[in-house]
């Protein structure tokens, strides 16, 4: 009797497991449509690779492109271990892994073979840009105002980011500096864990500047507590007052991008499908939805060019990076 | 007054109900199940979450988070498997006290101090959100430093019999937390990138605690037969009341600033709280073999923090939790723009949902106190059967935190430690402390002194800090003196033999 209930509570816990931890079920059927592919996330449930892949998945499912997607979060050493496991997985003709400037970066710290140029390039889907971000009463009240005490005196402007290093917010700052004329390593970059713990310390005025994507901020922006410098883009953000760095003098253009890659040695075949199926994805409704409500900029690219910026982001971060001595 | 009003008007709303029923059972249930936390489960969450309306997925987060809070104590209590960080220190007591019958009272201390504690914390939100300024981004590394190392200190008071044990578990501990490459140079890692972010502490906890036993048993099972737990009184008694609740207050009051504040978290104030019963008790010779306030103080301690913590979320749009972190996503997509003009914007929303917190509580206690004698009785399964159970458990537990089976390798090989560990009569608590504490004290010296460009004298530049190497040298001389006045009551190899002989003969 007691055994019996042990094992009624051990299976109920058991289905429990299995429902949390995402496990997709089958159609089952031969409609290509309806074809399983599984896909890996390199950073954790709710985090900007997480959200980016799930919307993906959601509107492919919901407008019948493919049938439910296996979604698995492969955590570690910020994407590197995705990454080995993508490579180990030559060939597989169902699986794609969402990626990321991030992904990029970590790559080069982390010291591993499996780099992005290896993967087949399928589709880029998403951008942000980054902020140059102050507490409202800093003395710096433009860009200039910044690189003049920044180059006086480098190592004096403490500068914060939400990533650790080799990640958007780590690179953006670093190549700023370069650009103006700075010595990436003279630059004192404090690294935070997440938007969250970078906005107390703005809010606190424990660093001078902070550097980040802006989604977090949008409160502290609207309320006057922060202010932004610039933003990193080709183009103003419609909701954010703050010039370009192009236009504010500066002649860098940066931004967090976010893609789907393919295990190499995959067929052409699999590959246009994929392809196909991620420009397929980019016309549907539920997908530009998902752009609006997340405050993504849409910049889809596939194919060669999609390949080349890949190539050449590649070099930019390589550079930096070992510039730094960091790769 | 009004606006409160009208929050339990939102939050009594049946179909708001009906969410915050569905998020305390889950919560409860994934707080139960070691590795899935309220983070993974809200974030897995999120795309249902988005289909209902805000009111509702955030007031049924809000159960899921508290449900967490709760459910953590049952498996470290029943099992000595604790499914989230901060129910490590419930397991120490917890799981002695079950052992020797006190299961039911062990649960219902737990679940009764939740409540206590969680209504406490929740009648100081209602209080705080609205007049709270930025009071809390004042504090800084250095601030936080110093806390961590005040930490540090209490906990090494009450290292157990043997000091050297002691220090051989802490420095154990504080070595585990070096692996990783947070500084930006791997250490101890092997070149292993499944290393690089360092060991989870669920998984170091869950093998030290869980495994380790399951294998000291093992090898003594065939040596002497097992008895039967006894299965005990099913309530707490006057005497266990009377021992529960100033615990329970002591424990709320530290959970709740650390909650507040954005790098406190709920790991510390449990600890805090634990040293802090341990001293005061009138029982100390209980400790460690099931003393009451051991279960009372933490379990508090991590429910007041959980109060805490939309403190800063709500006030400021400051997540300082994963669990936080998620909630705030999930009110940017519905469009809601958190921060500090929430509360002026979206008054409604805010109030619905600290009155839905009250309701969670209740319905926590209505949900978990009853159950907790039919809990106990999960200890009568024969051993092989419940032991069979732990592993199971434990092995779920260290995979599902980052899905990956080099976890489940590092489980079994710290659970290898954790025999020796009893072996060897050295105590577990030290070594988790250094786990947990270890990475964070480096991450906020490393922190200040970039700040200041190397400069030490930082380090006391906050009043805080100031304040708390104050209270840290008042303490350090109230033990020295008290050392002085009686002198070590055994000298350790002794006491440390006696502590063996007693782990071989249990």
């Amino acid at each position: 009797m007691q055994q019996s209930r042990l094992l009624a509570v051990l299976t109920a816990f058991v289905a429990l497991a299995l429902v949390a931890s995402g496990c997709g079920v089958t159609r089952g059927s031969d409609d290509p449509n309806n074809r399983r592919l599984r896909m890996m996330i390199p950073n954790s449930p709710g985090g900007g690779y997480d959200l980016t892949g799930r919307a993906a998945a959601t509107a492919l499912e919901d407008n019948e492109l493919t049938g439910r997607f296996e979604i698995t979060n492969v955590l570690g050493a910020s994407g590197t271990v995705a990454m080995q496991r993508l490579v180990n997985e030559e060939g597989a003709d169902d699986l794609v892994m969402v990626m990321g400037l991030g992904v990029v970066g970590a790559v080069y710290t982390n010291g591993s073979e499996a780099t992005p140029r290896e993967m087949t390039p399928i589709a880029r889907l998403v951008e942000e840009q980054e902020g140059i971000l102050v507490p409202a009463d800093s003395p710096f009240r433009t860009v200039d105002d910044l690189v003049a005490a920044w180059k006086e005196d480098p190592g004096s402007v403490t500068v914060g980011g939400g990533s650790s290093n080799g990640g958007p917010d780590h690179l953006f700052p670093m190549q700023l500096a370069a650009e103006v004329g700075i010595e990436p390593g003279e630059v004192n970059y404090i690294s935070y864990d997440g938007g969250g713990p970078l906005t107390t310390a703005l809010l606190g005025e424990k660093i001078d500047v902070g550097m980040s994507g802006l989604g977090e901020f949008e409160g502290q922006i609207a309320d006057g507590t922060l202010r932004v410098l610039a933003v990193s883009g080709e183009e103003r953000l419609d909701d954010v007052d703050a010039p370009t760095l192009t236009e504010a003098g500066v002649d860098l253009v940066f931004t967090n991008w976010r893609g789907v890659l393919a295990p190499p040695g995959i067929s052409e075949e699999q590959r246009d499908y994929l392809v196909d199926l991620f420009t397929e994805l980019h016309e549907t409704d539920e997908w530009q939805a998902a752009l609006e409500s997340n405050g993504w900029t849409d910049n889809f690219a596939t194919g060669e060019e999609f390949e080349d910026f890949l190539v050449e982001q590649d070099a930019r971060v390589a550079e930096t990076l070992e510039e730094l001595g960091l790769a | 007054m009004d606006l409160l009003l009208d929050g339990f008007q939102t939050a009594l709303a049946p179909e708001n109900l009906l969410f915050a029923v569905i998020g305390v059972l889950l919560g409860t249930a994934v707080g139960v199940l070691p590795g899935i936390g309220p983070a993974m489960t809200l974030a897995l969450l999120l795309p249902v979450a988005l289909t209902m309306g805000a009111d509702s997925a955030i007031i049924m987060f809000a159960g899921i988070y508290y449900g967490g809070m709760y459910g953590g104590s049952t498996t470290s209590i029943l099992l000595n498997t604790p499914g989230e960080s901060s129910s490590v220190v419930t397991a120490i007591e917890g799981n002695k006290m079950a052992k020797s019958g006190r299961a039911a009272q062990a649960l219902a201390t737990a679940a009764i101090g939740s409540f206590v504690a969680g209504t406490i914390g929740t009648v100081l939100l209602w209080v705080l959100v609205p007049t709270v300024a930025d009071v809390v981004v004042e504090l800084g590394a250095p601030s936080y430093f110093a806390i961590l190392l005040l930490a540090l200190f209490m906990v090494s008071t009450v290292l157990g019999a043997s000091k050297l044990r002691g220090f051989i578990a802490l420095f154990l501990g504080l070595t585990i937390g070096l692996i990783g490459t947070t500084t930006g140079q791997p250490r101890l890692t092997f070149g292993e990138p499944l290393l690089a972010d360092g060991i989870d502490i669920v998984v170091v906890a869950v093998a030290i605690f869980a495994i380790g036993e399951a294998l000291w048993v093992a090898a003594h099972l065939r040596r002497k037969p097992l008895e039967v737990i006894p299965v005990g009184q099913p309530w707490m008694s006057k005497e266990d009341w009377r021992r529960s609740w100033k615990p329970w207050l002591r424990g709320t009051a530290y959970g709740f600033p650390f909650g507040a504040l954005p790098a406190g978290g709920a790991e510390v104030p449990t600890f805090l709280s634990y040293a802090t019963e341990k001293k005061l008790s009138k029982h100390p010779e209980e400790f460690g073999k099931g003393a009451i306030e051991g279960v009372a103080g933490p379990e508090a301690a991590n429910n007041a923090s959980a109060a805490g913590t939309f403190v800063p979320l709500l006030t400021l749009g400051l997540p300082t939790t994963a669990t936080a972190a998620i909630i705030l996503v999930a009110i940017q997509s519905f469009g809601i723009q958190p921060g500090p003009l929430l509360l002026e914007n979206e008054p409604d929303l805010v109030w619905g949902l600290l009155a839905s917190l009250v309701v969670a509580n209740l319905l926590l206690l209505v949900v978990n106190l009853p159950m907790a004698p039919l809990w106990a009785k999960v200890l009568q399964v024969p051993r092989p059967y419940l032991y069979a159970g732990i592993l199971f458990f434990a092995t779920l537990g260290a995979y599902s935190v980052n899905f990956q089976a080099f976890d489940v390798a590092l489980l079994l090989v710290f659970g290898v430690l954790g025999l020796a560990m009893r072996r060897f009569g050295v105590p577990v608590l030290p070594l988790v402390v250094g786990v947990i504490l270890g990475p964070k004290l480096e991450e906020q010296l490393t922190q200040a002194l970039a700040l200041s460009q190397g400069d030490v004298s930082t380090l006391w530049g906050e009043p805080v800090a100031v304040v708390v190497y104050v209270v840290m040298a008042v303490l350090l001389a109230a033990v020295l003196v008290a050392g002085l006045r009686r002198p070590t009551p055994a000298d350790p190899e002794h006491s440390g033999r006696d502590e063996e002989k007693e782990l071989v003969e249990r």
